[in-house]
């Protein structure tokens, strides 16, 4: 699905990501974890093809098509989700509006009719079923007013409409409490599937013990320095980041 | 931001290509260029007018006269100066008579309003909405007429009406706008050409939109319509305006005056879509749309709304405002102004509290992008004899790039104690992570920002009748297609 090789990214002429290799296989959920300034976020934005983000070297190849010189909603409409670790607000906006909007674009791309407004109401309220979350949603403006957990949950909610194959969630355990982000965890575990990649951007080992990963990545100096299975995760939060960082730096 | 060669492409690409910039090709009768006594009495006469309208234009000239130096120079918009000489004040399409039916109408008018998507044959015609459409000077045809004179509701053109219903035009007409009110509303007065005329009886609810389309052909020919709507004592009506006009290189003049007068427990709503020739990427053409619109509620609780969607124009000024007389009389101004590229637009309105208990509502959006200058001006004045007058006021602006302007000039006069007046503004603009957000969600770049405009002007769009909501939506994305990156 996702095969990262030699990847080098700069933000503001300063080399961030300095040779990432990592490969997420269809239908795994992978895991990258790191210290503050690892170069987890840049990853994110850089999958996302946001345009602060310089590659200078390296590439990134979805599904066997380099993504590098890709706009940001022509890899959306190729199926590619970031789940923001700070959603954005839209004032005026509903995220029914929105979303409608965003899932037509997709749709359009592959070639599939676009969803009148009845097709689209019943499409949202099986997905907000399945993660259990409220109607109100949909006609509340985007992010405005929401609580950090809501927020969260509403990356999730527009994850399920967009059906991406491979989601980016960058931090989206950040600032949530234990309900909030055992709620935001059922989300991601009901969206497991096969044939969708998961990678899952963290700085805390907590997240994995609700959403257990395939496979974890440690980034560290922007270099994956160790990867491993799920009990990697767990070795991490009993030693934290010091010996890696340690190693990295020699 | 940066923008992509892609992206620079694009702006070219839309900036060129103007939807209804195209000529229609009819012979017009013209008035010699220039401006005098012989002119007023050449249109005049044209219209065959009785003596005391004639006798009105031409005192209006005379202040105009005395004026013709001291063009207004307060609003924040810059053209060089207009030469009033060299302008048509008449033109018309050529026909012997006026045309009794659409049938006789000619064929290639009504392919012109096929082309601006006006519905001018009934059978076409958006369910509920009547067509009275002006080309040029003349109106052409009047739709529905028939249905709502069952309900006593006059809705004809201005020159009809002064020869069907003298009285009403001669007790109306100035009353709100007085033929010396200012440089460009006597402009107006001494050479308006046609409009619209409607008159609600009392009681009478207007069952459909009353709509016009206005449209500026004829080389060289600035239009000067006259709009007059009277809603008598209890009586309820909707109008709804909308504009496109063909591509020309010279600057066109457009001076328009509309006056509303609502009686006792009467309302009046009206709703401008205006999508004038804003002038090419570097500014160059365009229309100069210098209005006077304003609406006298005369009567005890009436009540009287604008709505306005301003994205065209090479330069709007325009201040549709509203005189609450009556006690316990409602005023309200919810106006959209887009300005890119090189437009400029200096709109707001006037509130003018008389009567006791009157409130007023103002929410002016204004959207500024390339390098569009968007002012908002606005007087609330509240008189000696307006005890509980209110009024509310907010003022958002949204800018799109680093080049354009947003400014907002509110005047406020309280000579009452009792008064509430609140006043809020803010400034904003299009962040490059709302951009960035929307796009990964598979928007592009031109859709987001269309549906971030549309979300920051929502409060307004949801005041326009259903049909007009709808064009005006999409009329705000097409305005400022290319205006980021």
């Amino acid at each position: 699905m996702l095969n990262i090789e030699n990847l080098h990214v700069e933000v503001e002429g300063k080399e961030i990501l300095r040779g990432v290799d990592l490969v997420l296989p269809a239908g795994e959920v992978h895991a990258v974890m790191g210290p503050n300034g690892s170069g987890k976020s840049t990853l994110a934005h850089v999958l996302a093809g946001h345009e602060g983000y310089n590659v200078t070297q390296g590439r990134i190849l979805y599904r066997g098509h380099d993504l590098t010189a890709m706009e940001p909603e022509e890899r959306a409409r190729e199926g590619i989700f970031l789940a923001f670790q700070y959603p954005v607000e839209i004032p005026g906006v509903t995220n029914a509006n929105f979303l409608k909007s965003a899932v037509n674009a997709v749709r359009k791309h592959r070639g599939e009719p676009e969803l009148d407004a009845i097709e689209f109401l019943k499409l949202a309220r099986d997905k907000l079923a399945l993660l259990r979350m409220d109607e109100k949603l949909l006609s509340r403006a985007i992010n405005i007013g929401f609580s950090g957990g809501e927020k969260k949950r509403n990356e999730i909610f527009q994850m399920a409409m967009l059906d991406p194959q491979l989601a980016v969630l960058d931090e989206t355990d950040s600032g949530l409490d234990i309900d909030a982000l055992q709620v935001v965890a059922d989300g991601i575990n009901a969206l497991r599937r096969p044939g969708r990649s998961i990678l899952m951007i963290t700085h805390y080992q907590r997240l994995l013990n609700y959403v257990v990963p395939d496979w974890v990545h440690v980034l560290v100096r922007g270099r994956i320095v160790k990867s491993g299975g799920k009990e990697l995760a767990q070795e991490l939060e009993a030693k934290g980041y010091a010996d890696m960082i340690k190693a990295a730096a020699a | 931001m940066v923008a992509s060669p892609q992206t620079v492409e694009t702006i070219r690409a839309l900036a060129g290509d103007y939807k209804y910039g195209f000529v229609t090709d009819i012979e017009s009768e013209l008035a010699p260029k220039g401006l005098n006594e012989e002119t007023i009495r050449f249109i005049s006469a044209k219209k065959q007018e009785p003596a005391w309208l004639l006798e009105w234009r031409l005192k209006a000239f005379r202040v105009w006269q005395q004026h013709q130096d001291h063009e207004p120079t307060w609003a924040r918009v810059r053209y060089p100066k207009i030469d009033y000489q060299d302008i048509h004040y008449y033109a018309a399409p050529k026909s012997k008579d006026r045309p009794k039916s659409l049938d006789e109408v000619d064929p290639e008018l009504l392919e012109t309003y096929e082309k601006l998507g006006i519905p001018l044959r009934e059978r076409e015609a958006l369910a509920g909405v009547a067509v009275d459409a002006v080309f040029d000077s003349i109106s052409v045809a009047t739709t529905f007429k028939d249905k709502l004179k069952e309900m006593g509701i006059i809705f004809c053109s201005i020159s009809e009406a002064v020869r069907e219903h003298p009285e009403l035009v001669r007790k109306y007409l100035g009353s709100v706008v007085p033929y010396s009110d200012n440089f460009f509303a006597t402009l107006n007065s001494a050479v308006f050409s046609d409009g619209s005329f409607v008159y609600v009886p009392p009681g009478v609810r207007c069952p459909m939109e009353l709509s016009t389309y206005f449209r500026i052909n004829a080389r060289s020919s600035g239009q000067f319509e006259r709009t007059l709507i009277i809603a008598d004592k209890g009586s309820y009506v909707s109008y709804l305006e909308g504009c496109t006009a063909p591509m020309r290189d010279e600057n066109q003049l457009h001076a328009a005056v509309v006056e509303l007068v609502a009686l006792e427990d009467a309302e009046i709503r009206y709703a401008t879509v205006q999508n004038w020739y804003p002038g090419d990427k570097d500014g160059k053409g365009g229309i100069y749309n210098f209005v006077t619109k304003r609406g006298a509620c005369r009567g005890a609780r009436s009540r009287i709304s604008w709505t306005q969607v301003e994205t065209g124009s090479a330069i709007t000024w325009k201040y549709p405002s509203v005189i609450l007389q009556g006690d316990d009389s409602v005023g309200q101004f919810y106006s959209v102004a887009v300005t890119n590229n090189w437009q400029q637009a200096d709109t707001g309105t006037k509130m003018i509290h008389i009567g006791r208990n009157t409130r007023s509502t103002i929410i002016s959006k204004g959207i500024s992008a390339g390098h569009g200058q968007n002012t908002y001006r606005g007087l609330v004045r509240v008189l000696p004899r307006a005890e509980n007058a209110r009024n509310y006021s907010q003022c958002d602006s949204l800018l799109i790039g680093p080049h354009c302007g947003g400014h907002t000039v509110p005047y406020i006069e309280v000579k009452n104690r009792s008064a509430r007046v609140e006043h809020e503004a803010t400034t904003s603009k299009i962040g490059e992570d709302q951009l960035f957000y929307c796009r990964q969600r598979g928007l592009s770049e031109e859709e987001a920002v269309a549906m971030i405009v549309n979300g920051f002007c929502r409060e307004v769009l949801q005041k326009l009748p259903m049909e007009f909501a709808v064009e005006a939506q999409k009329l705000l994305g097409v305005s400022l297609e290319g205006s980021v990156g």
